[in-house]
């Protein structure tokens, strides 16, 4: 039985695994980079991420190109990102945490609302932003939309790692969200470094809504909610606070699944969810911090 | 006092309820090491915080002709004035280098910083083959001089230093002194200096100021309160 596995197919399964978790790394690292300069998780960020798909559809559905569509809408979602930080978060900067959670709670509704209202109930498609066509490598057929989607995933966070890493912006901003106190004697306009990150943030969500949305045969306002789901899952099992993490959490988290669903009989598609949640709960009792996280320190 | 650098007058500062600066006025000349004295409570670091704006204050604040009582703390650091504040603020999580970087990240002018990071990892040699280490994991010592460094990197006219002794070696103390000290002397950097330690602040300063209950309490050279018994006894307890 051994001998008889189909290596073909793992290759598959595993392909199709990362392309998921590509699509979730993007919405994790927006949640990761929220949480360290912000200190919550933004529940509003899949509504977002599914509000700026939106405009993408209402963009090609006048007449642009997926791709024109897709940059325009990553520029636009970057200036929304930083104009709901600036409406909505700012006037609760100092406030307690869970007022925060609470904003976005409320702006998850908000927006959710929103679309409903701008965008009426009909189904609705983006056009593919890859061939459909299979790929041969190395023997093996892969679809050369689940290899486009791992890469435009990977060139997304890439380029926002190197913005951070590189740019004197970047540090200002890891400088404000590490320590917003002494980075304002430096100079540094806080603030507004946090808003910029809203702005990333959003700008990130959109990727990832701009490649969930062209797999499914048709989308509406819930889209981005299961992506919510599996990206945090993702993001916790490799660290919140680590971007890093969060990359290799939801890319684990998506072979993870599928091979499940593929090779585990009784799991199917039906428990797969669950089933992996469990592993991810297994790994966080060894692991509280998750893979790349640091543990919290208190000062005694 | 024509050209004096910093000048306060009648300072207030509170901490919501709490008030903690009654009315403080004191002056820095350009290039002049001046230090604050006093107890706990006195109001010591608060005086620094009102002239950085990281406490809510009133009064006239004049820094090089400019008024910055009303200014934030980002806006006052571009001015020219660099806090190095209680407990260093170190970016514990960027490196060494990085916390150089961002010492500078007002300034404009890319190569002088260069050269600068250059000219103030001279005064820090222990930091200069450290670079790519995490802040988080020097010494004490070390992010004393990281703090100092990286305040050193604003190119300031002023600098505010806060009880740069806290916690530290007796030998890394006098250290940390001995450069601020030739900061002070070499390249006529003004330094406002509050201290617990006043033996070790009026060796320091030319000039001093014994604060007590947000009040300045006593003013005068540093070599004349040193010397004075009473002055010693009552207030700087040693």
């Amino acid at each position: 039985m051994l001998l008889a596995f189909d290596w073909t197919q793992l290759a598959q399964q595993v392909v199709i695994g990362l392309a998921s978790g590509g699509v979730w790394a993007t919405l994790a690292v927006a949640l990761v980079l929220i949480y360290r300069s912000t200190g919550v998780v933004n529940f509003a960020q899949g509504e977002m991420a599914m509000f700026s798909t939106f405009i993408a559809w209402s963009l090609v559905h006048h007449g642009l190109s997926y791709w024109a569509a897709f940059f325009l809408t990553i520029a636009i979602s970057f200036v929304g990102g930083v104009a709901v930080e600036r409406a909505v978060i700012r006037p609760v900067e100092r406030a307690p945490v869970l007022t925060v959670v609470i904003v976005t709670l409320g702006l998850f509704f908000l927006v959710n609302g929103a679309a409903r209202w701008i965008w009426t109930p009909e189904t609705r498609s983006l056009p593919n932003a890859f061939s459909t066509r299979p790929i041969d490598v190395a023997g093996v057929a892969f679809s050369i939309q689940d290899l486009g989607t791992i890469g435009v995933s990977l060139a997304a966070v890439t380029l926002l790692w190197l913005f951070f890493r590189f740019t004197k912006l970047g540090l200002a901003s890891r400088a404000a969200a590490a320590n917003p106190e002494a980075s304002r004697l430096l100079g540094v306009r806080v603030s507004w470094m946090l808003a910029l990150g809203w702005g990333l943030a959003a700008a990130m969500g959109a990727v990832s809504g701009m490649l969930t949305a062209p797999a499914l045969a048709s989308f509406d306002q819930n889209l981005m909610q299961p992506v919510l789901l599996y990206a945090f899952a993702g993001a916790v099992l490799g660290g919140i606070d680590s971007a890093l993490g969060a990359v290799v959490g939801t890319l684990l988290l998506g072979v993870l699944v599928n091979l499940l669903g593929t090779y585990v009989d009784w799991v199917g598609t039906e428990l797969r969810l669950p089933v992996a949640l469990a592993v991810i709960l297994g790994v966080l009792l060894v692991r509280p911090a998750g893979l790349f996280g640091r543990p919290a320190e208190s000062r005694v | 006092m024509a050209e004096s650098l910093l000048e306060l007058e009648d300072v207030r500062a509170r901490y919501g309820p709490v008030q903690a600066l009654h009315g403080v006025s004191l002056t820095v000349g350009e290039g002049e090491a001046v230090a604050v004295l006093g107890a706990n409570g006195a109001g010591k670091t608060t005086t620094l915080r009102a002239v950085s704006g990281t406490v809510r204050r009133s009064g006239r604040i004049v820094f090089a002709g400019r008024h910055i009582s009303r200014r934030a703390p980002e806006v006052v650091a571009r001015t020219g004035i660099a806090h190095v504040p209680e407990g260093r603020g170190t970016l514990t999580e960027l490196s060494v280098r990085e916390n150089l970087r961002i010492g500078a990240y007002v300034r404009r002018d890319r190569n002088a910083v260069a050269e600068d990071e250059r000219r103030v990892l001279g005064y820090f040699p222990q930091l200069a083959d450290r670079g790519r280490q995490r802040a988080g994991t020097l010494s004490g010592g070390e992010q004393q001089m990281l703090a100092l460094a990286r305040a050193l990197m604003l190119r300031p006219r002023l600098l505010l230093l806060d009880e740069p002794s806290l916690g530290l070696a007796p030998l890394v103390v006098a250290e940390i002194f001995r450069i601020v000290r030739e900061l002070n002397e070499e390249e006529g950097l003004a330094v406002l200096v509050v201290e617990q330690n006043a033996a070790l602040a009026l060796e320091a300063s030319s000039r001093a100021y014994v604060l007590e209950v947000g009040r300045v309490a006593v003013e005068g050279p540093s070599a004349d309160l040193r010397r004075d018994e009473s002055v010693r006894r009552s207030y700087l307890g040693y």
